[in-house]
Order: C-alpha cells, then sequence, then structure tokens
C-alpha cells in the first residue's frame, strides 16, 4: 500500500508572492490518527510556509522517529526530508546545516524523541545554537509505541489505560531557557492562529528557535485525568500575549492600546508585535520569562505564546568561523592543498 | 630468548626499550634518539608501550634498528634504558642474555636486580642533572637528554644528526639549544670515563631511507581527510583515535582557511558523544559535504543504529576505527585488530560495510583520500580500520604523493540541469544496472529531485510503503550493489606472480611487516609460502582463488578469535580446515618470532619435513 496524495489542483486557490498556491506546500497524504494533533501542525507548517513565500527546496526537514517524526513527510513535498534514528534528529540537522548554511532547517520531534532517548542531543544542540527550528510535537506520551507515559508527563496525569504518572514531568521550554535558546516559545496544536506568527518568527530566527507544541494523542492520552488531553489544553491554556508576525517592510497598520503593545525587531527587518502582555513579562528578559512560567505552573496553567527571545544571537557558523560559502559548495581547488604543499610536508617528517 | 652473541660486532640490528615513568617528558628525549637513528639512512621502528594515565605510571618506548627493512616489532630486548625504579625488575628481566641494563644509579640498585648474565651501565642520571642544572623542571627534562647522550657514544650515532634535530626542533628558540647540548655532552662524556665504547651492537650511517619519511598513521589519516576535500568532522574524543582529528584540525589551520576573509573552509565539531559524530557526518554527507568520523572499538559500538541507517538509507559516510584492545575498560592504549567482526557487520537488519586495511602511514594518507570516493560513489559507510600500532607509532615510509589531475570522485549526483533532463527522479531505482542509484542534494531543484529520507518502508520512487516487494527488491539491489563494490575496492597484493606453493599467508594492516619478516626467515629455513595481503573489504576473486590454490592457508591476525578468518569463511564460504589461525592477542604488537614458532609448529605437526615444495 503507498500512500501519494491525489494531485487536483483548485484553479481559483490564491497564489503567493512566488505564484504557488497553498497546495503546492503539501505533503503526503497523513497516515496519523483522525484527529491527532501533530496533523494541526502539519496543517499550520503548510500556511506558514505559503504566507512566507518560502522556496519549499530551499528548506530541509530532519525528524527523529515517532508519529511525530512522520509528518514532515505530511507537509513540502518538494523539500528534501530525512526521518533519522530515535532521538538523534539534531546530529543529522547540524551535520547538514554545517555542509550547507544557506537552506532552513526544519526539525520536528516528539516528547519521547526529545526528553528520553534524544535529551542529550536535545541539550547539545542548544548549546551550539545551531540555527534551526526544532517543533516537539508534545502529547505526553509514545503513540507509535502505543501510548506509554513519556518524560512530559505531568505527575499525577493519567492515560488512557488508567495509569498514573509517578514522575515529575520535564519542562522543555524552561530547561531550553536555562540551556541559552534565544527563541524559546509554547502553543497548542489548536491554536493555529498563535503557532503560525510563532512559526514564523522561528523561522527568521537566525538561531536555535524551539517551539514546543501541546499536541493531543487522541488515541492513547486523550482521556480524562490526562493534563494533555484537548479539552484539558483547552481549559488551563494561558497565552503570554497575542502575537503577530510583520514581515519586513510591511506597514503597520493596526493600533492598539498604548502600554499593550511591545514590538520585538528581528535581524532582517521584520518584527514580531506582541499585544495584551502579560503582566511583569517581558520577551527580552529570560527571568521575566523564566518566572512566569513558574507562576503559570503554580496556577495549573499552560503557558503559551513567546516565552523568551534575543535577537541577539551567535550560531554555530558564526562560533566556528566557518566560509561564507557553504561548505559543500567548495570545489576541489579550494579543498585540496595540491602536490606542492606536500613537498613541504615531506620535508619536514624527514 | 636467545643470547647476544659475543665478541661480534652487530651492526644495525637491535632493540633499545626505554622504562620511564609517564609524564616526565621522556617522550621528546626517546623521539630524538629514533629520529637520529632515522636520519643515519637507517631502518627504525618505535613503539610505545603507555599506560592509560596521564602521570605517574610506567611507560616504555621500545625502539628496533634493523638494517634489512624489517619494520615490526622483535622481541628481546639488547639494551634496557632503565630509568623507572617501579619497573626495574621487569625491565631486568626482559634483557636478553649478554644484553645491557643501563639506570639511574643516583641510588644504589638493590642486589635483587642483579644477573650474571646481562651488563650493567650504571649512569648517575640524577645526580648530575641536579649538579648541572637548577631548575626543577629543567633538572627532571635533561636527566632524559643526559641518557640520549650516553647512547650516542655507546652506539655510535652520530652526535651531529642530535644537533641537527635539536636545530629543528627550537627553531626561534634557539636559546634552548646550548643546554640541550651540554646535557647531551655530560652523557657522552660520562660514557668516555666509564665504559668501553661503543658497544659489540651499534648504528653505521646508511643510505637505506633514501627520500623516506617518519610520521603517525593517525596524522596520516588527518591529512588524508584534507586532500580529499573533507569539510565537516565530528569526533568524541577516545584514545587512540584522537589524534586523527587533531591533525585534521592542524592541517587544516593551516591549509585550508581562505586568505582572503580569513575564513575557515571547514567545520571541526568535538560532538556529545559518538553517536551524535556519526549522525553530524551522517547529516553533512547527506546534504553534500564530504564528513567523517574517527573513534575506536567504543566508539564503533555506540554508532550502530546509525551505520545501519547510513547503509540502508544509502547515504556516504567515513569512518575512521583506530582498534585498541577491548572492552572501553579494556587496556584501551594497546592494540589489536580485534574490531573486524563488529565494523564488518555494524548494526542490525542485514548490513555489511566495506572495511579499508592500510598498513603503513602512506596507505593511511591514500586510503583515507580513496574512503572518501568509495563512500560517494557506493552511497554507503566506509570503515577505515587501523589500529593503535599504526596511529600512535612513528613509522617510517615512503613519502606521501598526490596526483593534481585527480578528480574526486563525487559519485551519482543529480544537479538541476541533470533533473531537468530525466522523466521521474527515482532516488532508489537501479537506473544504471550496478546497484548504485542517482541521489539529489537539498536544495537542488524547485519542483524535480526531493525525496523523504527513511531506512527501508519506501520503494524506489521513496514513496512510503511496507510492501513486502518493495522491501525486498530494496535488498536485492543493495548486494548488487555490493558486488560492485567487490570490484572497485582497492584489490589485495600478491606477493607472487603466480600462486605456486603448496602454503600461504593471508595478513593485513599491522600485521604486515612481521608477516614479511616471518615469510622471508621462513624461505632462508627452506619453507617457501605463497603470500596474499589484504586491502579490503568486500574480497574479490583474487582471495578466493588464494585459498582455493593453497592446501593451508595461514591467517595471521591480532585478535584471539580469528576475527579475519571468521570472515573469510562466512563471505567465501572457505574451508575452515584449510584456514589455520595465527594469532596474537596480547596488546602487543605481533613479531615475526610469533608468526614462526605458530606456522611451524602447525606444519611440523600435520607434515613434519615441510621443506622447499
Ligand atoms: C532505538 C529505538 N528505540 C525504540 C524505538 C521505538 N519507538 C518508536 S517511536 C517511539 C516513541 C516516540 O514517542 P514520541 O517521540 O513522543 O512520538 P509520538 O509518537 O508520541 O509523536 C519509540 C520508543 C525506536 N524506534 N528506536
Ligand atoms: S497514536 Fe497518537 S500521536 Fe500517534 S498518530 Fe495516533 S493520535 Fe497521533
Ligand atoms: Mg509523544
Amino acid at each position: 500500500m503507498t500512500y501519494v496524495k491525489p494531485k487536483f489542483r483548485h484553479p481559483e486557490l490564491p497564489k503567493n508572492k512566488l505564484g504557488y498556491s497553498v497546495d503546492y506546500y503539501e505533503g503526503a497524504l497523513s497516515t496519523l490518527c483522525a484527529g491527532c494533533g501533530h496533523d494541526s501542525i502539519s496543517a499550520a507548517v503548510v500556511q506558514t510556509c505559503f504566507e512566507m513565500n518560502i522556496e519549499p527546496h530551499r528548506l530541509a526537514k530532519l525528524s527523529g522517529i515517532g508519529c511525530s517524526s512522520k509528518t514532515p513527510a505530511y507537509f513540502l513535498s518538494n523539500s528534501h526530508g530525512f526521518n533519522s534514528v530515535h532521538g538523534r534528529m539534531p546530529s543529522v540537522a547540524t551535520g547538514a546545516n554545517l555542509a550547507n548554511k544557506d537552506l532552513i532547517y526544519f526539525g520536528v520531534s516528539g516528547d519521547g524523541d526529545t526528553a528520553s532517548i534524544g535529551m542529550g542531543q536535545f541539550v547539545h544542540v542548544i548549546r551550539r545554537n545551531l540555527n534551526m527550528i526544532y517543533i516537539v510535537m508534545n502529547n505526553g506520551c509514545y503513540g507509535l509505541t502505543k501510548g506509554q507515559d513519556s518524560a512530559t508527563a505531568d505527575e499525577g496525569s493519567k492515560n488512557k489505560t488508567g495509569h498514573v504518572n509517578l514522575f515529575e514531568g520535564i519542562d522543555l521550554s524552561s530547561l531550553a531557557i536555562e540551556l541559552g535558546a534565544t527563541f524559546v516559545a509554547q502553543s497548542f496544536s489548536g491554536d493555529k492562529d498563535q503557532l503560525i506568527p510563532l512559526i514564523k518568527a522561528a523561522i527568521k530566527h537566525p538561531g536555535f528557535a524551539f517551539i514546543n507544541v501541546i499536541s493531543p494523542c487522541v488515541t492513547f492520552n486523550n482521556n480524562v485525568g490526562s493534563t494533555k488531553s484537548y479539552d484539558y489544553v483547552r481549559e488551563h491554556v494561558e497565552a503570554t500575549a497575542t502575537i503577530d508576525f510583520v514581515p519586513e517592510m510591511t506597514e503597520i497598520i493596526t493600533s492598539y492600546e498604548e502600554g499593550s503593545l511591545k514590538t520585538v525587531k528581528m535581524h532582517d527587518g521584520s518584527s514580531i508585535e506582541l499585544h495584551k502582555l502579560a503582566k511583569d513579562w517581558d520577551p527580552l528578559d529570560k527571568i521575566s520569562a523564566m518566572n512566569a512560567i513558574q507562576h503559570a505552573k503554580q496556577k495549573h496553567e499552560i503557558l503559551t505564546g513567546l516565552l523568551y527571545m534575543n535577537p541577539e544571537t551567535t550560531e554555530l557558523h558564526k562560533l566556528l568561523n566557518t566560509s561564507d560559502r557553504a561548505l559543500n559548495s567548495l570545489k576541489k581547488k579550494e579543498l585540496c592543498p595540491g602536490s606542492k604543499a606536500l613537498v613541504d610536508i615531506n620535508a619536514g617528517l624527514r | 630468548m636467545s643470547a647476544i652473541e659475543k665478541n661480534k660486532v652487530i651492526v644495525n640490528d637491535f632493540v633499545v626499550r626505554f622504562a620511564n615513568v609517564n609524564g616526565t617528558g621522556s617522550a621528546s628525549a626517546n623521539y630524538l634518539f629514533t629520529k637520529a637513528i632515522f636520519r643515519m639512512g637507517v631502518f627504525v621502528t618505535p613503539k610505545n608501550i603507555f599506560p592509560s594515565n596521564i602521570q605517574g605510571l610506567p611507560t616504555w618506548y621500545e625502539v628496533r634498528v634493523n638494517e634489512k627493512g624489517y619494520l615490526g616489532r622483535r622481541e628481546g630486548i639488547d639494551l634496557m634504558v632503565a630509568v623507572n625504579p617501579q619497573s626495574f625488575a621487569k625491565d631486568v628481566a626482559s634483557v636478553r642474555p649478554g644484553g645491557y641494563f643501563m639506570y639511574d644509579s643516583s641510588k644504589k640498585l638493590h642486589p635483587e636486580y642483579i644477573r650474571p648474565d646481562i651488563n650493567y651501565l650504571p649512569i648517575p642520571l640524577m645526580q648530575m642533572s641536579n649538579d648541572a642544572f637548577t631548575d626543577p623542571r629543567q633538572r627532571q627534562l635533561f636527566k632524559n637528554i643526559i641518557y640520549v647522550g650516553a647512547l650516542t657514544a655507546l652506539l655510535d650515532i652520530e652526535f651531529s644528526a642530535i644537533e641537527g634535530l635539536l636545530a629543528d626542533q627550537f627553531k626561534g628558540k634557539e636559546k634552548l639549544i646550548a643546554p640541550n647540548i651540554k646535557a647531551l655532552q655530560l652523557g657522552v662524556d660520562f660514557v668516555h670515563k666509564n665504559f668501553t665504547y661503543p658497544l659489540n651492537f651499534r648504528v653505521e650511517k646508511r643510505d637505506l631511507l633514501k627520500d623516506w619519511i617518519m610520521m603517525e598513521g593517525n596524522a596520516a589519516c588527518g591529512l588524508g581527510a584534507v586532500y580529499a576535500g573533507a569539510t565537516v568532522a565530528a569526533w568524541y574524543p577516545i584514545t587512540p583515535s584522537t589524534s586523527v582529528v587533531e591533525a585534521f584540525s592542524e592541517y587544516a589551520a593551516e591549509m585550508r582557511v581562505d586568505e582572503k576573509t580569513g575564513k575557515n573552509n571547514f567545520a571541526i565539531v568535538q560532538a556529545e558523544d559518538e553517536l551524535a559524530a556519526i549522525g553530524m557526518v551522517i547529516g553533512a554527507n547527506w546534504n553534500g559535504a564530504r564528513s567523517f568520523t574517527a573513534t575506536s572499538g567504543p566508539g564503533v559500538s555506540l554508532m550502530n543504529e546509525f551505520l545501519g541507517l547510513a547503509y540502508f538509507a544509502e547515504i556516504p559516510t567515513v569512518l575512521i576505527d583506530v582498534q585498541r584492545t577491548g572492552p572501553s575498560t579494556g587496556m584501551p592504549t594497546r592494540t589489536q585488530q580485534s574490531d573486524i567482526m563488529e565494523a564488518a557487520y555494524a548494526s542490525h537488519g542485514d548490513t555489511k560495510h566495506i572495511l579499508l586495511f592500510p598498513s603503513t602511514p602512506k596507505e593511511c594518507f591514500e586510503m583515507t583520500a580513496e574512503a572518501f570516493d568509495l563512500a560517494e560513489q557506493l552511497q554507503t559507510p566506509v570503515i577505515m580500520m587501523t589500529d593503535l600500532d599504526l596511529g600512535m607509532n612513528d613509522h617510517v615510509c615512503p613519502p606521501l604523493v598526490w596526483d593534481d589531475k585527480r578528480e574526486y570522485k563525487r559519485g551519482k549526483v543529480l544537479d538541476a540541469e541533470a533533473l531537468e533532463k530525466i522523466a521521474k527522479f527515482g532516488r532508489y531505482l537501479d537506473v544504471d544496472g550496478d546497484g548504485i542509484p542517482y541521489r539529489t542534494l537539498p536544495g537542488t531543484h524547485p519542483t524535480k529531485g526531493s525525496y523523504f529520507t527513511r531506512g527501508t518502508s519506501r520503494d524506489e520512487y521513496a514513496v512510503y510503503t511496507e510492501d513486502s516487494g518493495a522491501y525486498q527488491r530494496n535488498m536485492d539491489r543493495l548486494i548488487k550493489k555490493w558486488h560492485t563494490a567487490q570490484n572497485i575496492v582497492p584489490a589485495p597484493h600478491l606477493y607472487q606472480d603466480k600462486n605456486k606453493h603448496k602454503n600461504g599467508l593471508i595478513f593485513f594492516g599491522t600485521s604486515t611487516y612481521s608477516s614479511e619478516e616471518a615469510m622471508d626467515i621462513l624461505k632462508e629455513e627452506g619453507i617457501f609460502v605463497d603470500a596474499l595481503r589484504l586491502k579490503s573489504f568486500p574480497f574479490n576473486k583474487t582471495v578466493v582463488d588464494f585459498i582455493d590454490q593453497h592446501e593451508k592457508v595461514f591467517v595471521i591476525e591480532q585478535n584471539r578469535d580469528g576475527q579475519l578468518k571468521s570472515l573469510l569463511m562466512i563471505e567465501l564460504q572457505a574451508n575452515p580446515q584449510k584456514l589455520i589461525s595465527v594469532l596474537n592477542y596480547d596488546g602487543m604488537p605481533i613479531t615475526a618470532d610469533n608468526i614462526l614458532n605458530q606456522i611451524k609448529k602447525s606444519l611440523s605437526l600435520s607434515t613434519p619435513t615441510v621443506k622447499a615444495n
């Protein structure tokens, strides 16, 4: 059985600046369970890339293993994708990015893939500030292996089998901030309006950009008593602010009440506009971000939106002082020192 | 251990062993000794025998000097330079009858170390150094240089050779030359005053080495990667492989920095572990950069899952395995050829990998460069099987050469233009009938050539499927590719135009030197054998024929289980009765004596009168 989407193009679909309609950004037919949160995130990615006029072939999709890690097959079929091994997407992304700095690297992982088997690589890719988007589709369980608790399941949360999780859940967003990530956001698969501008900003961020998206697993963890079910998340979600992504050269037309608006300029001239800011929270201030997360936790709220950001960031290529040209484009004459250099090397070994 | 012949002058054929404490600066003094003999044009082979420790434990450095060009280890110590009282008992015991024991006599030698059948050369090294130098660090260092001075007198080493080396070493820091010369002279003078010199074995200047060089295999691998155009290196420190990436880093810093921009045409990442290191290498190669990692056995174990992915997803991958004795808490600083099986079949599922077996630094250089060509041509992992002996010891070998006309073989990669010309791109389609499909790199073409990379649940067009037929077709194509590989990997070296003797030897890598020496000795004794040196896996027809055409084939290797022999049995269905293992697995490089003993024992057991045939 193969899964290829029937190609039917609606002639009247609106086109973006590149002349592509939104279906150009779609992927193969999803094989996930109907209603799976992950599919909504895929749809948000499609919409985002369409709106941002991204050339799909200039973006590479990378993932680990899990239902979540399958999703790159379901969006952007004109992009290269790499479904690697469980928990190791960050290393593959690191190598790929080092080879060619000129593409967008879009990483997708699950909470099992990131917070358990892949915790080491997650931590280190942040430390290295790899220029990539890293999305965790977080359902608090291992969907693909049939619903076992993951390390992000909250203590006391109950899964479909009635099993209650005994252990403290790992908060990936706090951890990312702590480790020095310069773009950290949290969202909910059911909130496209928030997710799309967040992904846009993450793509524009010139360093490691992390988005932890709560994405319910309808099959194994959507029951009463689960803190990752649709109902629970909807009831407990609390946004830091509403968010708009404003591409460069766009005239800002909306106006908001004074004092409730914050504009964060991105390096390329685009900006993020945050409205109705949470009290005492400044997205550019790490400590206030940490405080906001902790306060929300105390109140059993799930804080979403942009949590922390530092537009001044130094990604891995800058740290390593690599060539401005993509390393994979260098040719023999730039790479091979040739026989002449070998004469001296040999002489030095005598 | 046989005795040294008395009253006979032995030229250019002896073994000196230095017994030091690690971390005391003895390494550079000992290197000076070796290099001086090298500069006198005589074959010389040093071996480090060192502990997994930074300071304070016994360490040995063994130097074989040889006129005939035998570069393997030889048993029996002619002269022991003992500067570490901790290991005196062992050191005294290892001297051949008639040999010499030089020691630091600043403290009196305990009577239990007196053997009537060896000669003693007491030199108060510490005392002399303390008297001549005031700085404590200098006192420590120059104690070593004093014994090098003494050795030059005892072994007739040209003082000018040492002076030349010091001049090279301290270029720009000439102030340091004088105290070194002073220490050397102290040693020379002491010998002149107290001993008969030179000894009955000694060095004589020759021109045997011509334009040869002296180099460590790891440095040659690192340089090979620079020449091969590797741009991304990812690694995790582990002895004995660490110096591969260190060398890459140093050579790249010299030769790969853009002159105009000052920016690096390479990237090196010290990964968080070997899993990440190989993941980065796979990611970079997937994206069209030549990328490699270096590790040792424990690292290869950790890389297993990813190696399987690279095999099935068909991503070029270069891995340099500098083998050591296992396991992780084994003797990490001793040598072995014991990762053969681990590397050949690394990972789960039906996997097998290309292996290369270099045996000299020159081959390390050439084969590393070739590994990248093979990996890209075949779109699969290529594992360089070197070892601690080759990687971390200096070896004399012919100079490195590079043909400027040589182009990188980047394999079947479709660019935008090529994609325009084809009707439908199939990532795993066997277009040419050689099992090797075409690949594309991310970013190449807006509408053509993109595909989703995953293990095996896909068809020829990389479309997701769990169809059994598609899986099996893919597996069969991979085997076809393996057969293609057989004909392009480095062919084995045959020592004879035609196989003509009853018995044959098969060996590879660092077992080569001693195997060649053993062959010569057998010949002198009238026992003739054919021989074949393997340079790669998969094996080709030459190996099949070699086994077929001999009654007995001795498979010489440095591990307990005869891993290469197993590989020959598994892959070629070679008759196990025919294959006789000649093994060494004590962590020390194999010697010709050891090989001879094992071969002769086997021959005399079955055919008591094997002579010339
Ligand atoms: C090395 C290894 N161990 C175990 C597995 C089995 N496995 C597949 S997916 C998965 C968990 C995935 O969970 P998560 O990342 O949260 O993804 P989800 O399916 O929930 O989206 C596991 C344990 C594997 N593929 N590889
Ligand atoms: S099992 Fe859960 S995570 Fe997996 S596809 Fe179904 S709903 Fe989604
Ligand atoms: Mg999950």
